[in-house]
């Protein structure tokens, strides 16, 4: 290493430097599919001591184009931490002071974790389309396995932002005994036909790329960069409130001299921003993957075993609950996390919700606004405690 | 016992029954929740809108839910709490009358707090041609919150009028004691109103 680390790195509510893991999960996974995977292996990063008592582990669900990244620095010329740096380190509302975080990259994802880029070992080649499609269950699943590997029986809380709290939902209702306490941010209890329709044209954006070769493009030596650029630049629009994308674009023109080019070239601030934002996604995640992301999204709906009743699946959970949803949001909308409530309030669970004034949208999830991290903050300092960490 | 749990809220605390669902309507910090569970095992929620005070309840181990009670409880199944439980707030709504319903639908019996409107003090600032600023109404007549004002005679009318029954009816001054002068003038001494009612059971249609 040479010369001192940047101030973001060294910075005292900072997790610092991070070192992932990946962990080999050597039992077989029967899948929502019908598939068995006999073997996968997901990429892990941890931040915080895990106490003598092994209680006070918080599990870290990622969202749509997340990954184990949670927080921290790689390397000291990392620009940017992780993609919830804001609310993980010490001091901070998830405080790794008293918490041990786990978070991994999910299974199918393509930051290290068994994906479709991983070689099938009964082909030799990538698996590409042939990956089972995974669902959120099967998520849950695959995090108990590493649970077990990492001696957690139990944890303190598992928490998630958007397919995240999807994730977390899953976890309270699936395996009651294995969580504490689930803190469900910015979701919903399925999507809606609105919200498949936005995956649909992100899928056929990829899907109809010319490179994207029936998902086999890694044997050629390509990738549908144009689809899943289009996929991302859509998706971003749905992650941004109306007045948010007003206020920081507004019609600014690209070029300073406030005179229309009439072309097809890039006019307007907002396609810049959105081209860039599709260019560094292309460059960092596999169109694949955000396919089988897509996919678990739409077919999330834990209900549907419990004849649609929501509260019906909320019944046998013990966890204690904090749902939180963002006005701004539109895409996971307060009144899609409501139903949420509604129906724990029906199934009699123990259940927070706090509704955040904000103006982002989606994305706020993210963001450290001051109303949301003081009840994150307030609500995790009484889940330490409980712990005794 | 906590000593700093405000007079209104201990004197409601001493209603519930232990072991029973309670949903508090404008729950504040969730001082009364976090009493009720302490002491009696009461379990419930707390609605409130303001983001402190959600935040204060979730520092406090309440379960709170961020709502605007103008709403309404369209979220709450029937018969689902013991008592639904509303402090100070009535006067600040919309249509009180449709709130007491409500949650008379949600529980099986409601409690509600309110400023007498008829307290003496009122009435003489009205007979003085003004708007009253009382101790119990300190807002003036263009910033008060309160836009429902009634009075113990008015409300009655409304629980005799909608068919409530009134298990239980409490008048105190402003330090939340039942003094002789309230025993006496209820309509003129009382400053803080309470009531615990219920709906008369349902008669099921025939047919």
């Amino acid at each position: 290493m040479t010369g001192t680390p940047p101030q973001h790195a060294a910075s005292a509510d900072s997790v610092g430097i991070v070192v992932p893991r990946k962990f080999a999960i050597e039992q077989p996974l029967l899948l929502d599919c019908g598939r068995t995977l006999p073997r996968h292996e997901l990429m892990v990063e941890t931040y915080g001591e895990l106490n003598a008592a092994r209680s006070n582990a918080v599990l870290i669900c990622h969202a749509l184009s997340g990954d184990h990244h949670a927080a921290g620095y790689h390397s000291d010329s990392d620009r940017k931490p992780g993609w919830w740096d804001s609310a993980i380190g010490p001091g901070k509302p998830i405080d790794t002071r008293r918490f041990h975080v786990v978070c991994l990259n999910n299974l199918g994802g393509c930051r290290g974790s068994t994906g479709p880029a991983t070689l099938d070992p009964a082909t030799g080649i990538p698996y590409g389309p042939d990956f089972p499609i995974i669902t959120v269950r099967d998520w849950v699943r695959s995090q108990a396995l590493l649970a077990d590997r990492l001696g957690i029986a139990r944890w303190a809380a598992v928490i998630g932002g958007s397919l995240g709290g999807m994730q977390v939902m899953q976890w309270a209702i699936d395996l009651p005994q294995r969580i504490g306490h689930a803190l469900i941010i910015a979701a919903a209890p399925k999507i809606s036909a609105q919200n498949i329709a936005f995956n649909e044209i992100a899928r056929q954006a990829i899907m109809s790329d010319p490179e994207f070769h029936d998902g086999r493009y890694y044997a050629h030596g390509v990738v549908p960069s144009h689809g899943l650029k289009l996929a991302r630049m859509l998706g971003h629009i749905t992650y941004l409130s109306d007045e948010a994308m007003r206020a920081r674009f507004g019609r600014v023109l690209r070029d300073g001299d406030g005179q229309f080019n009439y072309n097809y070239d890039v006019e307007f601030e907002v396609e810049s921003y959105l081209r860039h934002q599709g260019q560094s996604f292309v460059d960092r995640f596999d169109a694949n993957t955000y396919l089988l992301m897509t996919k678990a999204l739409d077919y999330f709906d834990p209900a549907r075993e419990y004849g649609d009743d929501l509260a019906a699946a909320f019944r046998g959970a013990t966890a204690r609950f904090l749902v939180a949803s963002f006005e701004a949001d539109w895409r996971f909308s307060p009144a899609r996390s409501r139903e949420i409530v509604k129906a724990l309030v029906a199934a009699g669970r123990e259940v927070t919700y706090a509704q955040i004034d904000s103006d982002l949208g989606h994305d706020d999830f993210l963001m450290p606004l001051p109303e949301y991290h003081r009840v994150l903050r307030n609500y995790l300092s009484r889940v330490a405690d409980e712990v005794g960490t | 016992m906590n000593p700093a749990l405000r007079p209104d809220l201990a004197i409601i605390g001493d209603l519930i029954k232990p072991d029973t669902r309670i949903l508090d309507l404008g729950c504040g910090d969730g001082a009364l929740l976090s009493h009720l569970a302490r002491t009696r095992g009461v379990r419930g929620y707390g609605l409130e809108i303001d983001p402190a005070n959600v935040a204060a309840c979730v520092a406090a181990g309440v379960n709170v839910i961020q709502a605007d009670l103008d709403e309404g409880l369209a979220d709450f199944a029937d018969g689902s709490f013991d008592y639904v439980v509303m402090t100070q707030a009535l006067q600040a709504l919309a249509r009180p009358d449709l709130a007491v319903a409500e949650m008379l639908r949600v529980g099986r019996e409601a409690i509600v707090t309110f400023p007498n409107f008829g307290h003496w003090r009122a009435r003489w600032a009205i007979m003085n041609g003004h708007m009253p600023m009382t101790p119990a109404l300190p807002a003036q007549w263009f910033n008060t919150e309160n836009i429902h004002l009634c009075t113990v005679a008015d409300f009655e009318d409304l629980c005799r009028k909608s068919g409530w029954n009134v298990l239980e009816r409490v008048l105190l001054d402003r330090a939340h004691h039942r003094g002789a002068a309230i025993t006496l003038l209820p309509g003129l001494f009382c400053e803080i109103a309470l009531y615990r009612l219920r709906k008369p059971a349902n008669i099921v249609p025939v047919g």
